[in-house]
């Protein structure tokens, strides 16, 4: 098992990017399955709306990073060091952190780096960054999480877009992030975009619509084995939970909110009967976001926990998902700065490559 | 682990059905309110009253209420 203590790094602010334009699941089914209609699937997976639009997640993060380092006072010479998480880079090549440097007018002693995750992939970048930042010659870093690209209605209506910051500091003194992450690279298959990487690159063929467990995608489109991942989940997280809490002798029940990755409703609500969790205490966005990938934890705390994060908090926080995949994380915070959630526009003006 | 109490659980989840629908021999994935979102509350009810987890193949290898009962059993 992979546990990992770091010290001395905490998360001094959080934002997020979100596409201004809203999918209502009830009026924009677009007869996506034959199976059920757009009332039971909201029902079901408690997804009404998502945010979507022809926006890379880069243009998501970008702007949250520029409200967050406002919003908690950092000057942009400060930063050290960006990680992006997603997958959904904005090009095969270079890393979208390099490009997101100079976006920033961030200083050229930085160090970027991206990182191909998806809803583990918050807890995996915290990680990364806070494991880079632990001995204080990099101080201040942001991490850059979430999904967004051209708009392809076949990704289907559980999904959405966000692109989300963290903004981390070295601070000596101020506890530990504790983190248990695991991988099941068995069922690389449950979730997955067939087409377009190195083993099947795009050809006319991605295009074409076939039918898939009763849906109509093509293999530019994430295809997923439902009840696999239900599975995963239901099963993983408790599991993870568990293990992370007895690694490091936490009181799991103790904690002020409980985050976990919004991926379906039905999931996050066994998963939190399962653990015997107070629903006050487990926020959830899904409702009006849907599933953002890496950007889900981030983005829940984000719009769900304004104003309700000033003195000490504790988290306990766990993605999961494609991979297979999963992390879990407890932290505490101290006035945790939560920026206002940034809606952005199709940019129809820059020329980029 | 009781058959009669599976089939109860069954048919708590079915709103729109008969419960007289429901025996050991019914073959659950004919019935016209069961779709793979229902599959998910099967497994989520399973989860919950048996602890145990079931996955997609054992979803599609089951074809009536007692089958999938017995890998439910099977994995106790």
């Amino acid at each position: 098992m992979a546990f990992l203590e770091v010290r001395n790094v905490r998360i001094a602010g959080m934002s997020a990017g979100v596409p201004k334009r809203i999918v209502n699941n009830l009026e924009q089914f677009n007869d996506y399955s034959k199976e059920y209609d757009a009332a039971e699937f909201v029902e079901e997976t408690g997804v009404l709306e998502r945010r979507v639009d022809n926006i890379p997640t880069s243009d998501l993060c970008v702007p949250a990073a520029i409200k967050l380092m406002q919003d908690i006072g950092w000057d942009k010479d400060e930063v050290e060091a960006i990680l992006f998480v997603s997958q959904n880079a904005d090009y095969i090549l270079p890393a979208t952190a390099c490009i997101i440097q100079e976006r920033l007018g961030l200083k050229k002693e930085c160090y970027a780096m991206d990182i191909s995750m998806g809803c583990s992939g918050w807890v995996y970048g915290l990680s990364t960054a806070a494991s880079l930042m632990q001995n204080g010659t990099i101080r201040k870093a942001l991490l850059m999480c979430g999904d967004g690209k051209r708009r392809s209605e076949y990704d289907g209506p559980l999904f959405g877009f966000a692109g989300t910051v963290t903004a981390l500091a070295y601070d000596e003194g101020c506890g530990s992030m504790k983190f248990h992450l695991g991988t099941d690279g068995s069922s690389y298959d449950a979730i997955i975009i067939p087409d377009g990487g190195a083993r099947n690159q795009v050809t006319p063929r991605s295009f074409e619509l076939e039918e898939v467990n009763g849906k109509m995608i093509h293999r530019m489109a994430t295809r997923m084995k439902g009840m696999d991942v239900f599975a995963f989940g239901i099963s993983i997280v408790p599991k993870s939970i568990r293990k992370l809490t007895e690694r490091f002798q936490l009181d799991y029940q103790s904690c002020d909110y409980y985050v976990f990755h919004q991926a379906n409703m039905k999931m996050n609500d066994l998963i939190m009967k399962k653990l015997n969790l107070p629903v006050e205490k487990v926020p959830s966005c899904m409702y009006h976001f849907g599933n953002t990938s890496s950007a889900s934890i981030p983005l829940t705390i984000v719009t769900q926990l304004g104003g309700k994060c000033q003195g000490h908090k504790s988290f306990l926080c766990c993605g999961f998902g494609v991979g297979l995949s999963w992390g879990t994380v407890a932290f505490d915070t101290n006035d945790l700065v939560l920026s206002e959630l940034v809606e952005v526009e199709e940019d129809k003006e820059t020329k980029w490559v | 682990m009781d058959i009669n109490d599976f089939i109860q659980h069954f048919v708590e989840l079915f709103d729109e059905t008969d419960p007289s629908v429901f025996t050991p021999e019914t073959v659950f994935h004919d019935l016209d309110e069961y779709s793979s979102l229902m599959a998910l509350s099967i497994m989520a009810m399973v989860n919950v009253e048996y602890d145990v987890t079931l996955k997609g193949n054992d979803m599609s290898a089951a074809v009536t209420i007692e089958d999938l009962y017995n890998i439910v059993k099977s994995k106790m």
